[in-house]
């Protein structure tokens, strides 16, 4: 079943989201990236109703790079997240709700300073240090409690992130067999293999 | 199916042969008749002068004493916690654009939880203005603004926009009345690297030297600062009450001189 993490550390915001689109019991793929790069600065992953993750998400993508065509520099995270907090919220109450949940972690270039948001389909934000959604986060959130450090150097955040992924590979029955792994900082997103 | 005939409302905004806006000139004439209005961007914050034009002695001013929330007078109002803007032109049209532009800040605060950045409410106000040049019938607003301002992406800045819907971002400018003369004297002070405090002399000099009156007063003045907070980073706006203006211009010796005080004197 789809799970995803992040966490912050100095200077940096690390998204992992498995890459399985599955339909009922059946893996339809397993290279699916669910992390998407909003802006220069941006990273979102989303997983829930397969149609509508992929609709809602575009939908932010575009918005996004209208709003940084407009204005030459893109939203900064709080700003963004908020905007995106607001959609879903807006969307909540619409004929047609999108199921999507959310973590949006970015890099704020104004004041040089990390940012994670954890957003579910109800339109809930909190802005989080550490931050999984799905089957995975009844495994991770407390080791992630125990061995988060919000100063530590990327390989310490990739070091938490590989026990949280190794935790829910051996004990959730549903587990995905693969992640993709994204990391934004000052110099922008980029993939990381683990 | 039954065709009706519209007829093309009013010709307010249609070229003239020569290809001009006709409107749109006499608008902003109608500005350079207006009381002053003066912005000078510093390295750590925005001053704004203006120069009032209605006062004399029957006009009630009881309210304008104490200095209202958001602005005292008639010429400077706060346009978000981050903006102050400084208007030209008639009055009325200016009050219908300060609440505009209220209104456009709190929108974007609602949407995107942070200041609305200086450019884009600059922005909002222009896409009003410029629709008032081409859709029909209706005049174009009589006002140019000067927009003081800061955000996170650029700092600190100050905006000038005119009735067409033009705007351009300066270092230092006038608009109004004797906006020529002032420009030339702001283009001969100013450096780079001037502070808030050596702008805010190089304003009131400026506006001694081009308001009618030979004396300053804060009966003709407004004054406002626009600088961050050092602590909490969060930018600071403050409009100047009658006192504290009469007051700066004590300190910069530009204060109205009691005659009598001096002929007794000598």
């Amino acid at each position: 079943m789809e799970c995803s993490f992040a966490l912050t550390g100095k200077d940096y915001v690390i998204i992992a989201a498995d890459t399985t689109a599955a339909r009922s019991i059946v893996k339809m793929k397993v290279d699916e990236d669910k992390i998407k790069t909003l802006s220069p600065h941006l990273l979102m992953a989303y997983s829930g109703e397969s149609g509508d993750t992929i609709q809602f998400a575009e939908f932010i993508e575009r918005n996004i790079r209208l709003y940084h065509i407009r204005n030459l520099y893109p939203l900064r995270p709080q700003s963004a997240a908020s905007w995106i907090r607001r959609s879903l919220a807006e969307s909540l109450r619409s004929r047609s709700p999108y199921t999507v949940n959310l973590l949006i972690g970015g890099f704020d270039t104004a004041d040089e300073s990390p940012h994670l948001y954890w957003v579910d389909y109800l339109g809930t934000m909190a802005s989080v240090p550490f931050a999984a959604h799905g089957y995975g986060s009844y495994f991770a959130l407390g080791l992630l409690d125990r061995y988060h450090n919000p100063d530590g150097s990327l390989e310490e955040g990739l070091d938490v992130l590989r026990r949280a992924i190794n935790e829910t590979a051996q004990r959730l029955v549903v587990a995905p067999g693969n992640y993709i792994v994204k990391v934004v900082d000052k110099d922008g997103t980029r993939e990381i293999k683990l | 199916m039954v065709l009706t005939f519209c007829p093309p409302k009013g010709r307010t905004t249609i070229f003239s042969p020569e290809g001009r806006l006709y409107q749109i000139e006499y608008a902003m004439e109608a500005i350079s008749h207006a009381g002053t209005v003066l912005g000078v961007l510093a390295t750590d914050g925005v001053v704004l002068a203006a120069e009032k034009k209605v006062t004399g002695k029957l006009l009630d001013l009881s309210e304008a004493k104490e200095g209202r929330y958001g602005g005292s007078g008639e010429k400077i109002f706060l346009l978000n916690s981050n903006v102050i803007g400084g208007v030209a032109g008639i009055t009325a049209d200016a009050n219908s654009l300060v609440n505009y532009a209220r209104s456009a800040a709190q929108q974007h605060l609602l949407r995107y939880n942070e200041d609305i950045p200086v450019e884009l409410l600059a922005q909002r106000l222009c896409d009003l203005k410029q629709g008032y040049t081409q859709f029909g019938g209706l005049r174009p607003f009589g006002v140019s603004l000067l927009y003081a301002g800061y955000d996170p992406h650029y700092q600190f800045q100050l905006y000038h926009s005119d009735p067409s819907g033009n705007y351009s971002g300066w270092k230092a400018t006038c608009i109004g009345a004797n906006n020529g003369t002032a420009q030339s004297l702001l283009k001969q002070e100013y450096k780079d690297d001037i502070t808030v405090e050596e702008a805010i002399g190089l304003v009131m000099r400026t506006m001694s030297k081009t308001m009618d009156s030979t004396t300053l007063g804060s009966e003709k003045l407004e004054f406002a600062v626009l600088t961050v907070d050092p602590v909490t980073k969060e930018p600071r706006a403050k409009i100047y009450r009658p006192a504290e203006i009469d007051a700066l211009l004590v300190k910069h010796d530009l204060a109205k001189k009691d005659e009598d005080a001096e002929m007794k004197a000598t």
